[in-house]
């Protein structure tokens, strides 16, 4: 199973990488949130990989059993997915203003201006 | 004398807020600075010169080992008066030069930034310390050489010097740590101790280089003399403080200083003698080409600097003694002379010596003056100069006998060119006819006069007396470069010998040259056509050559295209990656490790790849964001199947929070547009491939690891028995790492203000567009 | 995007998510849940009522700017970061309350802590999406 998850990581790569690449803001924005997606699965995979064991310390335990998931990744990815959204949610509202301003989607028309005022 | 040193950096802060009070009469206050400092010094030379020296030491940065340590023995006394003494004299005649100047309180700021600099440098007993002030020195050069700041020529010059002693700073910083690492200590006075430690060094030889690069460059040394003469474009009193009695000495100061460390080995002494030969006959010959008074000050000061350096080159007991003899004698004179250069320009409005003729008459003081410094220059009897250049002989004489010959006719050349420099500069502008022009010249004001004259006395008084000024000034400072007691005695006469004789060759030579010597246009055209030769024009050349490549390299990587950014990050970060798998050999897979596959699992995979595939090839904006919204439900129905219920639930409630936020903002911008043209998709989606793999294999790599479940464990153990919590993730987030998490919260609230705010913004109509 | 229909169910939805939310954030030091999940629970459940009421509804609901939330939620947190250092103990000590609370469990400043993350999640969640839809133009 990891492997197949390891297949996603590197799917989820190849999408962000190849959506940075392009000129349109959108698709910039996609490009990052898989890029941040596939980053939060790779942290997931480099602690060990558990079914239907979750770090919770069982009722009648004091220790968390050492077959069960680990939990740091877990707090590491949770804040992860949180700070993303308020980054995801900052890009679009910029995104939102620069259509209103220039009607466009294409980065290229961001930076015309200044070069001409040069 | 922590406070002298930062009593001048206090001046140029207090400056600021007081500068347009200080321009008025109460102009006078600034002059306290230099006579007080001048007092407190000359107040320690009885201490000093019977042996003793001041230490001094207040903690700055211990941890890096660099505390404000000063010390204060007969090498740092001699600069320390030279700096105050002098800036006496420059003070008051700077007062007057540039009367009305709109950058008058400017110019008193950087002037005692630069004083305080100095003495800084010349009292640090820690090397570091000592950079400090040699880069402070350069900056406020630099400010003070650009201070005509709208002529582009001040601009100009202004930057070459900060360019080439900046450059020579760099080298001396590594040679220092070099040093401090190598001996142990950045202590000045401890490092002695090791001299035997540091000699025996492999890296001794590259010490020296970079030390000799840092001197070179600041005392201007062949062949990075050429920027003292552009430094002329500076108002003369910085000339005649910085460039010829103070800043200059800095790299001779320097040499000095470790002179007794570093010294007497054959690494340090034939760079030296070779550079400082080499630099003191190229410039006095230079100066004699010259038209410009400035320009044959500077030149001859360019030579004075390399006789400096040769001597330090030979480190013999009679080589130290001319050295310390002759810093003094130099500082002077040139001082003096300069400030003659300064008056003539004010009242002439010209510098050219072919013009300037019979001004004794209007100008008699200076003109007295000029006559005492070009004396003293000269080395005729009964100055200090003569002292000066007696030492000098005698201590080329008194080398191993293959060299005698050579050195002393290398002295004697460049002493016969200075002396004629010395003698137009100083007698050329006051001998001869008074031309019309100049019969309606007034003499300036005393505070003009004055000082160079009290200078030019000096030369002279110091001579008729060379005991008390070598008991007083230059005994210690030769012991302290020597390392050991030279007993110096000065003496007026030595009785006829070898010396005598070539002092009267010396100066014979030099008046017949004088008269003879008719510097004009021709002469200069002929300079001018060896121009391409220089060093100066060498290095303009490549500044000009590093320019165009990095317009072009900026025009190559920086094209404003964020993709054409990202390629190359990425394209660079793959060559990096696919380099260290390929060090780290094949990658092994342990299938029996490996969870077991369910149905459930290759479906949500499988939809997961189709939402990905649809994403990146839909025309539609609402399309790719519902497909990315299918990616994080499967990424969240993952992290389900693999014991994570928190984050599912985080991932499920952020996705679809996601996706209401896109819906919201964008189902009104219009479809995708195809900008690309097929090859650059083409190119990208082998990129991004490459990418991927990449990272696949990184991952697998990663995950074969053995993995280190320390930190896990103790989590895992400390959760319910320490803070009572039984689900690990949250204690994690709320107990252990709650700091962290406090300030994850701040973010997000800072997000959600900009947010807030970005959206509220009106733009005016004006700024739209 | 007013539909009788969704109207109707936020009226139930709304108490019932809510009180899912509270009941994810109490229980969050046990079994899975937390601050950050309920807090966006509950965010959901407002973005709910405000797609079925119009945003201006669900402000009143509110009674407050959601931009507020975020002092309160910060101060709450912080509060509960510096609290040990009343009795002398080092910042972010966990402190206890003895005997213990149906679903709670014990009760300490830790979920204090998780109530000022709760608070800061809903105050930023809701201020992005209420300030979008009232500016739409």
């Amino acid at each position: 199973m990891e492997l197949l998850l390891i297949l996603v990581i590197g799917m989820l790569y190849a999408g962000g990488i190849y959506f940075i690449l392009r000129r349109s803001m959108v698709k910039l924005l996609l490009g990052i949130m898989l890029l941040g997606s596939a980053t939060n699965i790779l942290i997931f995979v480099l602690g060990a990989i558990v079914k239907g064991k979750p770090p919770i310390i069982g009722s009648m335990q004091d220790v968390l059993d050492k077959a069960s998931a680990d939990p740091v990744p877990q707090a590491l990815i949770l804040t992860a997915i949180v700070i993303s959204f308020a980054l995801t949610a900052f890009a679009i509202v910029l995104l939102k203003r620069v259509y209103a301003l220039l009607e466009t989607d294409d980065l290229d028309d961001l930076n015309t201006p200044e070069e001409e005022d040069i | 004398m922590l406070l002298t040193v930062l009593a001048g950096f206090i001046t140029s802060i207090f400056i600021i807020p007081f500068g347009k009070i200080l321009k008025s009469k109460w102009s006078v206050l600034l002059m306290a600075l230099p006579v007080v400092l001048f007092l407190y010094y000359t107040r320690l030379i009885p201490h000093i010169s019977s042996g003793g020296n001041l230490l001094e030491s207040t903690p700055w940065i211990p941890s890096l080992g660099v505390n404000l340590d000063f010390r204060l023995d007969g090498l740092s006394l001699l600069f320390a008066l030279l700096i105050t003494g002098i800036g006496i004299a420059i003070y008051f005649y700077a007062r007057t030069y540039l009367k009305g100047h709109p950058y008058f309180d400017r110019f008193f700021g950087y002037l005692s930034l630069f004083m305080s600099a100095m003495l800084g440098m010349v009292l640090a007993d820690n090397m570091l310390l000592l950079f400090i002030f040699w880069e402070l020195t350069s900056i406020s050069s630099f400010f003070l050489i650009g201070f005509n700041n709208t002529e582009p020529g001040s601009r100009k010059s202004a930057i070459t010097a900060l360019s080439v002693t900046g450059l020579g700073g760099f080298f001396l910083l590594a040679g220092l740590i070099l040093l401090g690492n190598i001996a142990g200590t950045y202590s000045i006075s401890e490092l002695i101790h090791s001299r035997d430690v540091i000699i025996g060094h492999p890296l001794y030889p590259l010490v020296l280089g970079l030390l000799f690069m840092g001197a070179f460059t600041k005392s201007a040394q062949f062949p990075f003399h050429f920027w003292l003469p552009g430094a002329m474009k500076a108002p003369t009193p910085v000339s005649a403080y910085l460039h010829s009695a103070t800043m200059v000495k800095a790299g001779i100061y320097l040499l000095a200083r470790f002179s007794p460390v570093l010294g007497n080995t054959p690494e340090w002494s034939y760079p030296l003698m070779i550079v400082g030969g080499f630099t003191m006959l190229f410039a006095a010959y230079h100066s004699l080409l010259r038209t410009d008074l400035k320009s044959i000050l500077a030149y001859s000061t360019i030579s004075a600097l390399g006789i400096l350096t040769f001597l330090l080159g030979i480190g013999t007991r009679e080589a130290v003694i001319a050295a310390s003899v002759f810093i003094l004698v130099h500082a002077l004179y040139k001082a003096a002379l300069f400030l003659i250069t300064g008056i003539i320009d004010h009242e002439t409005h010209t510098r050219d010596i072919t013009q300037l003729s019979g001004l004794r008459k209007v100008l008699l003081p200076v003109a007295l003056a000029g006559l005492l410094a070009a004396l003293s220059s000269a080395g005729v009897p009964l100055s200090f100069g003569f002292i000066g250049k007696d030492l000098i002989y005698e201590a080329t004489l008194h080398t191993p006998s293959s060299w005698i010959f050579i050195l002393t006719t290398l002295a004697l050349i460049t002493n016969i060119c200075l002396v004629a420099a010395g003698f137009m500069a100083g007698i050329k502008p006051f001998a001869g006819p008074l031309p019309e022009p100049f019969k309606k010249i007034h003499l300036p004001y005393t505070s003009m006069w004055l000082p160079p004259l009290i200078l030019a006395l000096g030369g002279i008084l110091l001579g008729i007396m060379p005991d008390y000024a070598g008991s007083l000034f230059s005994l210690q400072a030769a012991n302290a470069i020597f390392g050991a007691d030279t007993q110096l005695h000065l003496k007026i006469w030595h009785g006829f010998n070898t010396v005598l004789v070539l002092s009267l060759v010396t100066l014979a030579a030099g008046t017949f040259i004088y008269m003879i010597n008719k510097p004009g246009k021709e002469r200069l055209n002929f300079v001018k056509k060896l121009n391409h030769l220089s060093p100066e024009y060498i290095m303009g050349k490549s500044v000009d050559a590093f320019f165009r490549f990095s317009e072009w390299y900026t025009g190559k990587f920086h094209n404003g295209y964020l993709r054409s950014y990202h390629l190359q990050i990425i394209l660079f970060a793959e060559a990096l990656l696919a380099y260290k798998l390929w060090l780290s050999g094949p990658i092994e897979i342990d299938f029996f490790s490996l969870a077991m596959l369910s149905v459930y699992e290759v479906a949500i995979v499988a939809i997961l790849i189709g939402a990905l595939i649809m994403m990146l090839t839909t025309r539609t904006r609402l399309t790719a964001v519902v497909s990315m919204s299918v990616i994080g439900y499967c990424i969240c129905l993952m992290f389900v199947f693999y014991s994570a219920p928190d984050l599912a639930m985080t991932q499920f409630t952020i996705d679809t929070l996601t996706t209401v936020l896109f819906v919201l903002v964008l189902y009104k911008l219009p479809p995708f547009l195809n900008l690309g043209t097929k090859k650059e998709r083409y190119r990208d989606i082998a990129v991004s491939l490459i990418f991927g793999i990449i990272l696949c294999m990184v991952a697998l790599q990663a995950h074969h690891e053995p993995i280190v479940t320390a930190t896990s464990n103790f989590y895992g153990d400390a959760a319910y028995t320490e803070a009572k919590g039984k689900n690990v993730v949250n204690v994690i987030l709320v107990d252990f790492r709650g700091i962290d998490t406090l300030f994850e919260t701040v973010v997000l609230s800072i997000g959600a203000i900009g947010v807030y705010n970005l959206l509220r913004l009106r733009l005016k109509p004006s700024e739209k567009e | 995007m007013r539909s009788s229909i969704l109207q109707t169910a936020t009226r139930y939805l709304l108490p019932i998510l809510l009180l899912f939310s509270v009941f994810l954030l109490l229980r969050g030091h046990y079994y899975p849940g937390g601050g950050f999940v309920g807090g966006l629970v509950a965010s959901i459940a407002f973005v709910l009522h405000s797609f079925a009421n119009g945003t201006d509804a669900s402000m009143k609901l509110l009674g407050r700017k959601p931009l507020s939330l975020l002092p309160i939620g910060l101060g709450i947190a912080a509060f509960s970061v510096v609290l040990p250092m009343f009795w002398g103990l080092p910042p972010m000590t966990g402190l206890w309350l003895k005997g213990t609370f149906p679903i709670v469990g014990s009760l300490g400043t830790a979920l204090f802590f998780d109530l000022g993350v709760y608070l800061v999640v809903v105050g930023v969640v809701l201020t992005i999406l209420f300030t979008i839809s009232l500016t739409d133009d």
